[in-house]
């Protein structure tokens, strides 16, 4: 019994990774996600193996015998997985609603879409639905040529600074675009050390893992 | 002055007291919007004016001040119904798809609307999760325990748990439950959690 109920223990052949390291992504994801002040391309390949474990644990845990220490130490172990990846879809979507429309535009824009099917439809949704609340209860009664609406325009800002760790080393970061490049505002990231930035010329590191948020 | 309405409307949104919901101001809301038609009919006449007559350009500063005028009449309304929506959702989230009799009384027509539609929405979203979806209201706190120590704040009948078993939720009775069973309630204020 110990082994159908402890998460360590049950494998995910599929991607060839066991289940604390899909749980260590996990981890990196939502910390990720809650600090980057834009929305992060979707990880749905590890949501869903860890919903599924979740579900699985779940179900071994009530044919367990109650009032068991094991059991309830298993218990809170799914409570806290479940915790993480509430709190990390539930950040997402707190971003999601807020840029909705600008997150639509680029995914129609055939940019690589940063939304699960299931969160495009969810903004889609729920774009509409502000645009007919404010249409109906202002806009319309509004004189002819004020009528439009522009909810595109609000689009996150990518040039707040983050705190960053380097994972893999990265020679000649360029720190800022705008300025002049032979001035020497290049950097190396050398593993371990950690800076504060500019979160737009990092962005592609954060999603491709050489740095990772604090 | 002009859009000294829309202001008021703006200061309403910043008097708003957490976890409620003040009354929609539609009187408000109609008087912004009557000023911005008087606004736009005053701004017709001068223009057609100008046009006729191009060497008298004495009304032009009064135009653009109307339109300015005009422009941040549509920003504040546009701002306090956004605003309000925002405020419905945080209370969505906090006490769950039926919301409180005082919140809902202070919500506009349209605005009950547009939290069905967000409720519906919401449940389309999470339902789609994983195979039996995920309700993502719930754990909204790091667990500690996977059982914690409740009182009761209020009568509230029997309450029955997953595994069958039932429990009376007297005033002042003190219960040990699961977490994960009383979250809600104690959301609602019925449950209190004593540490």
């Amino acid at each position: 019994m110990d082994d159908t109920l402890n998460i360590s223990g049950l494998s995910d052949d599929e991607e060839h990774l066991t289940s604390s390291q899909v749980l260590q992504q996990l981890e990196e994801i939502w910390m990720n996600e809650r600090l980057s002040p834009n929305l992060m391309v979707c990880r749905s390949d590890i949501t869903d193996c860890i919903l599924e474990q979740i579900q699985e644990m779940e179900e071994n845990i009530s044919k367990a015998q109650k009032n068991e220490l094991k059991v309830s130490l298993h218990q809170l172990e799914v409570d806290r997985i479940r915790y993480m990846l509430s709190s990390y879809l539930r950040c997402r979507l707190e971003k999601i609603e807020k840029y909705a429309s600008s997150l639509i535009k680029e995914a129609a824009d055939g940019d690589q879409s940063r939304l699960s099917p299931e969160e495009y439809t969810f903004a889609r949704e729920l774009t509409s639905g502000v645009e007919a609340h404010l249409m109906s209860s202002a806009l319309r009664l509004m004189p002819k040529n004020l009528q439009s609406l522009n909810l595109q325009e609000y689009a996150p800002s990518l040039d707040r600074y983050v705190f960053l760790r380097v994972n893999s080393p990265e020679e000649g970061v360029i720190v800022d675009e705008e300025t002049d490049q032979n001035n020497g505002d290049k950097i190396d990231f050398e593993v371990g050390a950690q800076h504060i930035m500019r979160y737009k010329p990092i962005e592609h590191f954060v999603e491709s893992g050489v740095v990772s948020l604090l | 002055m002009f859009g000294e309405k829309a202001l008021e409307l703006i200061r309403e949104l910043h008097r708003n007291r957490e976890g409620t919901l003040a009354p929609y101001n539609e009187d408000g809301v109609r008087q912004v919007l009557e000023e911005m038609q008087a606004l736009y009919e005053a701004n017709q006449q001068d223009v057609s004016q100008l046009v006729q007559n191009e060497s008298d350009q004495t009304s032009l500063t009064a135009v653009q001040i109307r339109h300015d005028s005009l422009q941040r009449n549509k920003r504040c309304l546009l701002a306090y119904l956004y605003n309000r929506l925002q405020k419905i959702r945080e209370l969505r989230w906090e006490f769950g798809s039926v919301l409180p009799a005082n919140v809902r009384s202070n919500m506009s027509p349209k605005e009950m609307e547009w939290f069905s539609k967000y409720n519906r929405t919401l449940a389309n979203y999470m339902r789609s999760l994983g195979n039996g979806g995920l309700d993502l209201t719930q754990d909204m706190q790091p667990p500690q325990n996977v059982h914690i120590e409740v009182r009761c704040v209020e009568d509230r009948g029997e309450l029955e748990l997953d595994d069958g078993s039932k429990i009376l939720l007297k005033k002042n009775s003190m219960h040990f439950l699961p977490r994960s069973q009383c979250e809600h309630l104690i959301r609602q204020g019925v449950l209190k959690q004593v540490t």
